[in-house]
């Protein structure tokens, strides 16, 4: 509605009504965004001026955007003067003190997840005592990428001691006139990681392992960086999937991936922000903008994730096969219960000759929740020989939520090939049945035939998470048969 | 006495299909029923499983000692039962042995014993699957994904080998089956029966009686049993049909 859009204008221009002022002592900005609040964030982070350039430029270029509407979600309208832009890090006194004073329904699920005991605390925001034993852990890794030269460390701290990584690659994918959500997030960035191989190097090991100690509370607008330099390889693993709490409603993350001649970035997400209560109260808006450019010959991006948080999301992880020769792969799980919306696929553009591209999308709807794949397949005249394979499968469980599927096809030239498969099904009675027939509970029935569905999506993930996210399925599901 | 049933009535759909029917089967004992198609052989099968869309509406079944019908599908699987579907369901990318070890462990756990090991499993089911001369590649593909019928008859077989069940319901297990196939299955069950499994065959062919000896035969038509025979009933009902005992049941 347009209405809406000129109430977005509205406050946007508004300047914040209580009047602004700068204390550089406190560490809490007020609630409000105008370029004051802007040099402010960039200040706060000693932040190069081509930073700050970048991040006014932005700003002034989302005043003049308004809120994509072309997404099947249902989104209640956000107020961005009603959030606050910067604040810093959690005092660890302000959390709860020990795991008795965390919701013990919390700790259940992690229980039901399998999450260490150690981990348990960190997530649910308990001050954890500094030696507890990954100190030395984080150490060796450190340690082993530095041998490497790998360079792995949170963007802020890139933005100072890596600057002209950051000024050449930054915004190169993911411009920040790109979409709505990126230009805000390019604006107001708060932190993220950042990542660089260096030629010839194989990443020694999983940057999961290492992030998972390290990365809580990485804030509401991420920004993450990945270059993998000629002939280089990496693995990342974005996310947990234990519930994180975050008071945050709306979370509006960048990711560029920039992979040059031969190398290849494997990029695993497994996404499980707060989806809100049975009626959808209090979840998480998840709006990603997640790029892979294929910048070199015969590069490769790879996409996994698995969708199972969060009350809307709103995220197509894409690949610009550029290079001739590049690959582009994108599976993906989401999975949606009770009110939970999900608008997500991908896009894989091809440029480069020979280039090819995957697509797997399994989408799970239970509850009355509603499930959208949007996927653009979109093949340049110069990419001769290009080929594309999509496989779009839906499961739905009970009779109130939707699956929707939209693939588009863009195709200029003629000897492409492109295939597309889609299915939706439904778990049968009797197949629920069968099951407990050989003697599985209803609910063990359902879990191993979600899992089944999943398969090809989990079989890509690293394989402690492909354990972890086939238990996740079975804790998001609970209750949607029955 | 494993199981008994007494007086059964059972509709779909509010329509009667059972209608008072009486069976009591023995420890290690193999019973056969026949009758014409839409009988309520199959109706029968399901309902002594557990299946939700077929009501009781009156009478007893006790099963080992217990009141069967208090009980769900998957707690009368974990007490022993076992259907061998007339049409097995697909279950895509999950695979057949997969399932079998959960389906063992669900039991396992049920009986107070601990999952079994990774290691013995496999040798165990390999070795079922090399008696019902199953092809190992069927371990790993998704449950009857893809199977041909007779491969999901014997599939069926299979898995009750594995399960190892007090009571195996058999419901047309033999139809769709080649000659050796059908051979392989009769084998199979004659290893339960050793075992003291009992067994309660639904069949339309004589054919397979040849392999396994039932000890009682029962004609079920129009929701009971009209009559019951050892195994030269079947042989009755070969020559002559269903007619002659249907107009005898009705006089
Ligand atoms: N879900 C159902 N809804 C309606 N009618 C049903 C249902 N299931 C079974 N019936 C009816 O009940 C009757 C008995 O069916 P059942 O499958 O038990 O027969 P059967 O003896 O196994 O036959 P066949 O030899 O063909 O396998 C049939 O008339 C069938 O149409
Ligand atoms: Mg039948």
């Amino acid at each position: 509605m347009s209405s809406k859009q000129t109430d977005v204008k509205d406050l946007i221009e508004r300047k914040y009504e209580h009047g602004f002022i700068t204390d550089i002592e406190t560490d809490t900005v007020p609630p409000g965004l105008d370029e004051d609040v802007i040099r402010l964030i960039s200040r706060k982070k000693g932040e190069p001026q081509f930073m700050l350039d970048w991040r006014l430029k932005s700003f002034k270029h989302w005043q003049t955007m308004s809120k994509p509407n072309w997404a099947k979600l249902n989104i209640a309208p956000i107020n961005y003067q009603d959030i606050s832009y910067f604040s810093a890090p959690k005092r660890p006194e302000d959390g709860p003190q020990s795991l008795d004073e965390v919701d013990p329904k919390l700790l259940e699920t992690y229980e039901k997840l399998g999450i260490p005991l150690h981990e348990r605390a960190r997530l649910a925001g308990v001050a954890v005592d500094a030696v507890f034993d990954s100190v030395s852990v984080t150490t060796t890794f450190k340690g082993k990428l530095a041998e490497a030269g790998v360079i792995f460390c949170p963007f802020s701290e890139a933005v100072i001691n890596h600057p002209e990584l950051i000024e050449r690659y930054l915004g190169t994918v993911v411009p920040y006139r790109d979409n709505f959500f990126a230009a805000l997030n390019s604006a107001v960035f708060s932190d993220g990681s950042f990542v660089y191989i260096p030629k010839g190097v194989r990443c020694p090991m999983e940057l999961s392992t290492y992030f998972r100690i390290n990365a809580a509370n990485t804030g509401q607008f991420e920004r993450t960086l990945i270059i993998a330099d000629e002939g280089s390889h990496v693995s990342y693993l974005e996310g947990c999937t234990a519930p994180m709490r975050d008071e945050n409603q709306l979370h509006a993350a960048v990711v560029e991936l920039v992979a040059e001649q031969d190398a290849e970035i494997k990029y695993s997400t497994v996404q499980n922000w707060y989806p809100g209560d049975e009626e959808g109260r209090g979840g998480i808006y998840n709006f990603v903008t997640k790029r892979g450019d294929c910048r070199g010959d015969r590069s490769k991006v790879s996409w996994t994730q698995v969708e199972a948080g969060s009350a809307i999301t709103w995220k197509y992880p894409s690949c610009i096969l550029r290079g001739n020769g590049s690959i582009g792969e994108f599976y993906s799980v989401a999975v949606t219960n009770n009110l939970q919306q999900a608008d997500t696929g991908t896009k894989m553009v091809h440029i480069g000759k020979n280039t090819k591209s995957t697509i797997i999308s399994k989408g799970i709807s239970a509850g009355r929740a509603q499930n959208t794949y949007r996927g653009l397949v979109k093949i340049f005249p110069t990419a001769d020989n290009a080929r594309n394979y999509t496989q779009c499968d839906s499961l739905l469980m009970g009779n109130q939520c939707g699956a929707h599927t939209f693939p588009y096809m863009e195709i200029k030239n003629p000897n492409a090939v492109v295939e597309h498969e889609a299915t939706t099904s439904k778990i049968a009675d009797d197949q629920l049945f069968y099951c407990q027939q050989r003697g599985l509970s209803e609910e063990d029935a359902v879990n191993m035939i979600v899992n089944g569905f999943c398969k090809e999506v989990f079989r890509e993930l690293p394989m402690e998470f492909a354990v972890e996210a086939q238990a996740l399925m079975n804790v998001s599901l609970e209750g949607a048969v029955g | 006495m494993l199981i008994k049933i007494n007086n059964l009535h059972v509709s779909v759909n509010e329509t009667e299909i059972i209608k008072g029917l009486n069976l009591t089967i023995g420890e290690g004992e193999v019973h056969a029923i026949m009758g014409p198609n839409g009988s309520g052989k199959s109706t029968l099968a399901q309902t002594l499983a557990g299946h939700p869309n077929y009501d009781v509406t009156a009478g007893t079944v006790e099963f080992a000692g217990q009141n069967l019908l208090d009980l769900a599908a998957d707690e009368r699987a974990r007490a022993g039962i076992f259907l061998g579907f007339q049409y097995p369901v697909e279950i895509s990318g999950v695979s057949n042995i997969y399932m079998l070890k959960a389906a063992l462990n669900a039991r396992r756990k049920a009986a107070g014993k601990p999952e079994i090991d990774a290691v013995e499993f496999m040798r165990f089911v390999k070795e079922k699957a090399a008696l019902m001369k199953l092809d190992q590649k069927f371990l790993t593909r998704g449950v009857n994904e893809g199977f041909s019928g007779g491969e999901k008859k014997r599939n069926e077989i299979f898995q009750m080998a594995v399960l190892e069940p007090k009571f195996a319901i058999l419901d047309e297990t033999d139809s769709g089956l080649d000659i050796d196939a059908l051979k392989v299955v009769a084998n199979g069950v004659n290893q339960q029966r050793d075992d003291k499994c009992s067994v309660l065959l639904i069949t339309h062919y004589q054919r397979l009686l040849d392999y396994i000896q039932p000890d009682f035969v029962h004609v079920l038509a129009n929701g009971q049993i009209i009559r019951s025979g050892d195994k030269d009933l079947a042989l009755e009902l070969e020559a002559n049909g269903y007619d002659e005992i249907l107009a005898a049941a009705k006089a």
